[in-house]
This record gives structure tokens, sequence and C-alpha cells, in this order.
């Protein structure tokens, strides 16, 4: 990293912690409220990939067999209401693993706790903004598992995808309360994503250490900065979109509606002008991460670090420009297809120029394969995979085959699934000692990976040759053609399911055992400053800024 | 392989539902069954060569790294962190290869997505003979069959409704100026009842014959050799009407036409999915296409507008001829 040489002023004993009450619903820590999003995001994500194991278990074999135990009636009456049942699976699994699991943790759980650690900040700009983002986040979630609950239409909850298409989501399709608590949920999860947005945003911009530049600033911070500018562009949009949505389901406007002039396909463009940003909003933060990661272990500055940081921003900037290859088959020009695929494919570029950076930054290092370094690289890979996919589907041509089919389920699950998520497991193992002050297991890291890794490839590869052969997602039963790799793709769910258990085996090893972490296990690869701190950092650090000098440059 | 052909041609004697439907354990598409979807085919290929080479590149320099790099092999990092020859050539050889890929995209698309001009067809094609140019001339009846055009359109309308198909032909009317049209409902809903339901509504006994998923009542029928120009519209939510091996497959959307083309040279039995969530049956609304000769179109059609649907499917319910369907097995 940029920092050469850091001076800093030791924390003294007067690190006073607030009572239970003040400290945990109060907080206004960045690193309490970081370690509260981390809390969220584990339960969030279990009921997240809950619902994916239902999908995984019906898809297993042809036939309607497994929603039907879930849902009142008996025989063909069970199995209708099986379908809207899995409909609103499906739909809620996204939700919830976008919203609620990867969002909060890279954003709200690492960027809250490193972002300022990394800048050399006592905190976050608005402490207490920031207490409001996360309250804001647990009530959507609430509010999101609560419109499961109530009745949707066809059945409780909504069952019209995580996009939330009208005339599906309007009246037409769903008449019941749930998409107006679904509607208020998302609203409420954008709210407290544009303001911690804000937050990161003024945190980075101001209050970074003396002598910390922008172009000497850790990778991660870079990440967290171009995220929180996509969000603060994009949230707004997304809510103007569901806003009308609202109004069109009780006020009777007619925004979506053909029948009053209006035009079902300007949601879906209002949609994924926020959509597209939104999936770069949760990868942008785990490539800080893996690029931290993979200098750590490879006892190497960053290769290429401007061009890191630059490759973020035009990933971001050219993010917005894009959003209709989402839409091919929607009936658009064909002249317009053709900008769409030419703007997507450069989205190559930069990523190329991230991957290759990664690459060139472990060659001729001195590799530690400890268990962050394993993911990290297991990131790199898989994320190759999903990228070149991605490349694929860019061409209107061939997505005019493959949209709406499981090779698009694959492909995104390959950069979010296998990406974000790896990212994601890549941070929590790299500063697990410095967040909790305890050593985890490296032996349960390790099989936790190689069989995550393992369970994930077995899980998505698959999808590919579904996707390639017709099978179209968001199906709760399958043509009899299918049978083969839907089975191959449930096994390996319940690989992951193993894997999963390890790592939260591995957690409970960890805190019962308690060995005591050291201020820096990594040794001389790591050079931000959080590593600068004792494990866990001291209630309020930096209360004396650190310089930042750059000595011998970089 | 004997007992896979014999199968098949006892297939072939049993039934005549032959049909395009996903193979079981398949890596790759559908067999295509138009110039679309060659296209698509030939394309999608040489772009699965280039990520495949590129996904071993980046495979093949990990594990190099793995290797060479490590803790072990090599004890003391290096420091550098720039090298600018090298950050410019991983910035411009992907984006060759992006210019690369683009040359062949865009006509593609082109192809696919503007539904021809016949006239423009047939001039161009009777020029080219007119010039003596015969090779060009077969490169461009490859893609755009003169000798099709010179028929002209057959048209259809395909709408999606919550959870069937209704077609129209606005070309056949009867005699009073109505439009054929009829919907075409899904065999399988994956309930117990769906045999008696079938075997009810239309008094046939070919239950069995019916791939599970993917079979309709009544099929969308149409000519062999023609060109097919589809429209897609919806009644109450976004469906998606879409045929795998033709490489088609466009949203219908409430207060929308699109439209599409497409022209199938064999016939068969080809079947689609809906494609766009659209809420409970989303995953029952198949879609059976029918590609016959012009003379079984013919009748069909004029059983169609007779309203005795039962002699119109019985029409399109067998192959012209036993060539045709000797192969059309071959080619599964």
């Amino acid at each position: 990293m940029p920092m050469d040489e850091v001076a800093i002023d030791h924390h003294d004993a007067h690190d006073h912690k607030p009572g239970f009450f003040t400290r945990w619903l109060f907080s206004t820590n960045h690193k309490d409220i970081g370690t509260l999003y981390l809390i969220f995001a584990l339960i969030a994500g279990v009921v997240g990939y809950t619902l994916s194991g239902l999908i995984r278990w019906e898809l297993a074999e042809p036939g309607i067999g497994v929603m039907t135990q879930f849902v009142a009636g008996e025989g063909d009456v069970a199995i209708q209401n099986a379908k809207h049942f899995y409909n609103t699976v499906i739909t809620y699994h996204g939700l919830i693993m976008i919203f609620f699991m990867v969002m909060p943790a890279l954003i709200g759980g690492f960027g809250n706790w490193f972002v300022p650690l990394m800048i050399g900040a006592p905190d976050m700009a608005f402490p207490r903004m920031n207490n409001i983002s996360f309250w804001l986040t647990v009530a959507a979630f609430v509010l999101a598992c609560i419109s499961m609950t109530v009745p949707g239409g066809p059945g409780n909850g909504f069952g019209g995808g995580w996009v939330l298409y009208p005339p599906l989501s309007s009246t037409t399709g769903h008449p019941g309360p749930a998409m107006d608590v679904l509607i208020l949920a998302l609203h409420t999860a954008g709210i407290a994503s544009i303001l911690g947005a804000i937050n990161f945003i003024v945190t980075i911009l101001n209050m970074r250490a003396p002598g910390m530049t922008m172009h000497k600033m850790p990778l991660f911070a870079w990440g967290v900065l171009i995220t929180a500018v996509l969000l603060l562009l994009s949230l707004p949009v997304l809510a103007a979109a569901l806003t009308m949505l609202l109004t069109d389901r009780n006020f009777g406007s007619q925004f979506f509606s053909p029948a009053g002039g209006g035009d079902p396909v300007m949601f879906q463009h209002l949609f994924w002008f926020f959509g597209h940003p939104e999936v770069y909003i949760m990868i942008l933060p785990a490539f800080g991460i893996i690029s931290h990661i993979v200098s750590t272990f490879s006892k190497k500055p960053i290769f290429g670090y401007l061009g890191m940081a630059y490759a973020m921003v035009s990933i971001g900037v050219i993010g917005f420009v894009v959003w209709a290859h989402h839409m091919y088959t929607v009936g658009m020009d064909v002249d317009l297809k053709a900008y769409f695929v030419a703007a997507t494919m450069v989205i190559a570029v930069p990523t190329g120029i991230k991957i290759f950076s990664w690459i060139a930054t472990m060659w001729g290092g001195s590799i530690d394969f400890k268990v962050p370094m394993l993911w990290a690289i297991g990131f790199i890979f898989l994320f190759t995979v999903g990228g070149v996919t991605g490349v694929v589907l860019a061409n209107a041509g061939i997505d005019h085959a493959l949209h709406d089919t499981y090779y698009v389920v694959a492909h995104f699950h390959y950069v979010l699934s296998l990406g974000a998520v790896f990212g994601l497991f890549a941070g929590w193992y790299y500063w697990f000692e410095k967040m909790f002050g305890i050593k985890y297991n490296g032996v349960i890291g390790g099989l936790h990976f190689w069989l995550m890794f393992i369970g994930s490839n077995v899980l998505f590869f698959p999808q590919h040759f579904l996707g390639l052969q017709g099978m179209p997602r968001r199906y709760i039963d399958y043509a009899d053609g299918f049978a083969t790799w839907h089975m191959w793709s449930s096994i390996g769910y319940a690989i992951t399911l193993v894997a999963t258990l390890i790592f939260f085996v591995g957690l409970v090893e960890a805190m019962i055992r308690r060995r005591k972490g050291e201020a820096n296990p990594w040794g001389e690869g790591a050079t931000t400053l959080e590593w600068t701190l004792p494990s866990p950092p001291p209630f309020h650090q930096f209360n004396e800024l650190p310089h930042v000098t750059n000595k011998g440059g970089h | 392989m004997r007992h896979l052909l014999a199968a098949l041609c006892a297939a072939v004697m049993a039934s005549p539902a032959l049909a395009f439907v996903p193979q079981d354990g398949a890596l790759g598409f559908q067999p295509a069954a138009t110039r679309i979807a060659e296209r698509i085919h030939v394309f999608h290929h040489f772009v699965l060569i280039i990520i495949v080479l590129i996904t071993l590149l980046v495979l093949g320099l990990l594990l190099w790294i793995i290797m060479r790099h490590n803790r072990k092999a090599n004890p003391v990092p290096k420091k550098f962190s720039h090298n600018t020859l090298i950050e410019v050539i991983w910035t411009v050889v992907p984006a060759l290869i992006l210019v690369a890929i683009a040359s062949q995209s865009f006509p593609n698309l082109y192809y696919q997505d503007v539904v021809p001009n016949l006239q423009q067809i047939t001039d161009k094609s009777d020029k080219l003979i007119a010039d003596g140019k015969t090779a060009q001339q077969e490169r461009f009846a490859k893609d755009y069959y003169p000798e099709a055009a010179e028929k002209g359109f057959v048209n259809v309308k395909a709408q999606g409704n919550q959870w069937n198909w209704t077609y129209t032909y606005p070309d056949l009317v009867d005699d009073s100026g109505y439009p054929l049209e009829f919907v075409s409902n899904p065999v399988h809903v994956g309930i117990s009842a769906d045999a008696d339901n079938y075997a009810g509504a239309t008094g046939r006994t070919d239950f069995a014959s019916k791939p599970r998923n993917l079979g309709v009542d009544y099929p969308m029928v149409i000519p062999e050799d023609r060109f097919v120009r589809y429209y897609t519209a919806a009644a109450d939510v976004i469906h998606s009407w879409a045929v795998p091996a033709f490489g088609v497959k466009t949203d219908a959307v409430p207060g929308r036409l699109n439209e599409g083309w497409f022209l199938v040279e064999e016939p068969g039995v080809y079947y689609g999915q809906c494609s766009e969530l659209c809420g409970v049956n989303h995953a029952f609304m198949p879609i059976e296409v029918r590609v016959v000769s012009q003379a079984q179109f013919d009748s069909w059609a004029e059983f169609m507008l007779a309203g005795d649907y039962e002699a119109a499917y019985a029409t399109v319910d067998v192959f012209a001829s036993n060539e045709q369907a000797t192969q059309f097995a071959a080619k599964q």
C-alpha cells in the first residue's frame, strides 16, 4: 500500500464503553454498528440461504413435491398453492440476499468497520445517522418478512420476482397488500442505504488522516466510495419507480398501465437504471477487499494501484449506461440494442485490468496460503468465469436465446454468489481477528473454503448447460429433459450446506476457545492502518490523527 | 447406437409427436431449426472458444503463481508494482478481442432482429443471378431464402394470457371476415387431473405422447419453408414467447405489439416455454409449434376456420410422408 510509514499515538486505558443498551441499541460507534450490520447480515443470510435450499430441494427432481408440504390444502389444491409459494420463495430469496445480506455485510459491516480505520479517522462523519441507517435496514427486513405472510393475491406474499415488473406487481397480478408492504420495505431499505452512502462519501472525502491523499487511499475505501456514489445516484430512481408503482396500485395513477396511457416497459427502464449499478454496488467493495488480501499474503504492494482505482471508477461510470442489456427481449429498437451491446462489452476492459492486476500483484510474491488468500484466489477464478459468461450475454444476438434461462442464473450467481459472497468470506477471515480480537481455526476455515468452492461450482456450473438447452428461469417444474443437471445442481447445494454448517462451527469454536488475537497476524504484507491498532481496536481510535508519510514511493 | 436408432424408429412408428424436446444431460443448445438459431450457435461457439481460452489463461496463471511464487519456492518477495507496457497490453488486447466479438455480434443481431423486406430479397437475388454472381447468390440465399420470399409472409399473432396463448392468423379469414383465432392450452399443469382434463376437453387419447410440461391441446401451425412474421401481445401481465430451436424469444407486453420473424425448413414439432415470470402457472404455459407442409397447413386452416378443431389437429398430427418422418428422426 502507498503508506510506508505511519506515526501512531497509542491509546491508553481511557476506553470507556457505554452500557449494553446504550452501546448496542443507540450505538454511534462505527465499529459497533459494523458488528451489528455483520450480525444482521448473518441472520438475513441464513433466511435467504434457507429459501434457496427450498428452491433446490423442489427442483432436485421433476414434479411438484416439496413446496406442497409448506402450504395449505391437499392434493391438487396444495399443488396450486405451492406454485405461488415457489414464486414468493424465489422473489424473497433474491431480495433478501441483495438488500439484507450482501449490501449490509459488505458496505454496512466491513465498510463501517474498516473505512474509518483505513483512512485514519476516529469514526464516521455522522455517527447518529449511521445508527439510523442500521435500524432502518432492520426495520426494512422485518417489513419484507411481514410482507411474505400477508395476502398478495394468488396467496400470501409477493411472487413476481425481485425485479417487481408490473403489471404482475400492480393490482393486475397482485391485488393484495403484500406488494404494498414490500414497497414500504424497499423504500425503507433505500432510505437506509442513501443515508449510509452520504455518510461514507462525507467521511472519505473529509476525514482522511493528514497526508493521505485520494491517490494514497486504500483500495477498499476507494471501492466503498464508488459504491456510495452509485447508491446515491441510483437508489432515488428505484424510489421513484416504487412510488409510481405504489400510486398506480392505490391512487389510480396509470404510469405503468397501458389502459391509461402508461407503459410497463418504462418501469423496467427505471428499475434497471437502478438495478445495473446495484450489481456493481454489490461487487465493488469485494474488489477492494480482494486487493488488500492479495497484496497482504503475497507480501507485495498492489500492482498498478492507480489503474485499479480508476478501473473501479470507470466500472462505476459505465455501469450507469448499460442498463437495458437486461431488457433485450422487450421489443427495443435494434439500433438501441446495438448501442447497449457495445457499451456493455466495454465494461470487460476495466474488469480485465482488475483481474490481471491481481495476478500481477501475486506474481513474484512470496504467497502464504492462509484462509483469506484461499478465498481471494477462489474469487479471482470464479469471478473470471462469471465475467466471461457476461460477455456472452452482452451480445443481444445470443441473449435472445439465453435471456431468462438458467444460463443467466448461472452467470449472475457466479459473479454474486461466488463473487461477492467469496469476497465477503475473504474479508470475514481477513479481518476476523482484527474485529473480534480472537483467532479463527485455520483448518476449519480451509475446510469451509474447499467445500464451498466445490459445492458452489457443482451447484451453478451445470446451470449453464440447462440454460443453453432452453430451461427457463423461475420454474417450479420443468420438462423431463432437464432432470439430470437439476439433480446435480441440488447436490451442489447440499455440499454448500455442509460448508455453511462448518462456517458456523468455526465461528462457535473461535468464540469458545478465545485464542487471543494479535495486532497484526499477517506480518509485513499487511500495510493498511487498521493493522497498526490492537485487535480488537480500542473503542475510540486515532484520538490523535496518524500522519501518513510517503517514504520511498510506491 | 443401434439400439438408439431402433428406439428412434420405433418412436417414429408409434407416435407422430416427434419433437425437439430438451435432451437430458445435454451440454449445449437444442438443434437449430432456423437459420437464425444456426447463426446464433456459430456465433456463440466463436465467443465460447474465446472465453474458454481467457478462463484457461487466468487459471493457468493462477496455478503457475501458486506453484512458483509461494512462500517456499520464493521466500523473498519482489517489490515491483508497475509495468506500463504490460498494463497497456492488458488494456488494448482485451479491447481488440471485444472488437473481434462485436464484428460478429452486430451482423448476427441485425440479421435476426430486423424483419426482412421480402421484395428487396427477391430483387437482390434476381440481380445477383443476372450479374452472374452465383457464389454470392448462394451465400445470400442461405440467409434470405429468395424462393420463400416470393410467397410472402405467414403472419401469426401470439397473445399471452394467464396462462395460455391465443394465436391469431390475420390472413386466414372466415366467410364473415373474422380471422382465425384460437386458444392454445397447456396439457399439463402439474396436477393429478391433467390426463382427465385433456381427454375431457379434446376427446383425444394421445395424452401419453405429449411431453410433460411442453405439450398443448391446439398447437400453433405454420407451413415449412415460409417466412413467418410473428407478433406478440399480452392480455394481462408480461409473458414471453420463445422457441429455443428457432432461436427466438420476444416478450409479450401489455399495450405493445412486438414482432419477429423466422423460417423453418424442417417439418416437425417444436416446443418452447413462457420466458417471463407471469404468475402462478408460469411454468405451465408451453408453446408448441407444428411445422407442416403447405398442403397440410391449408387443410388445417380450412378445418380450423370451419370450427372443426379436432379434424384440424388430425391433419397436422402426422407427417405428410414417411420420408419426412425418417428425415426428422435422423436429424434427432
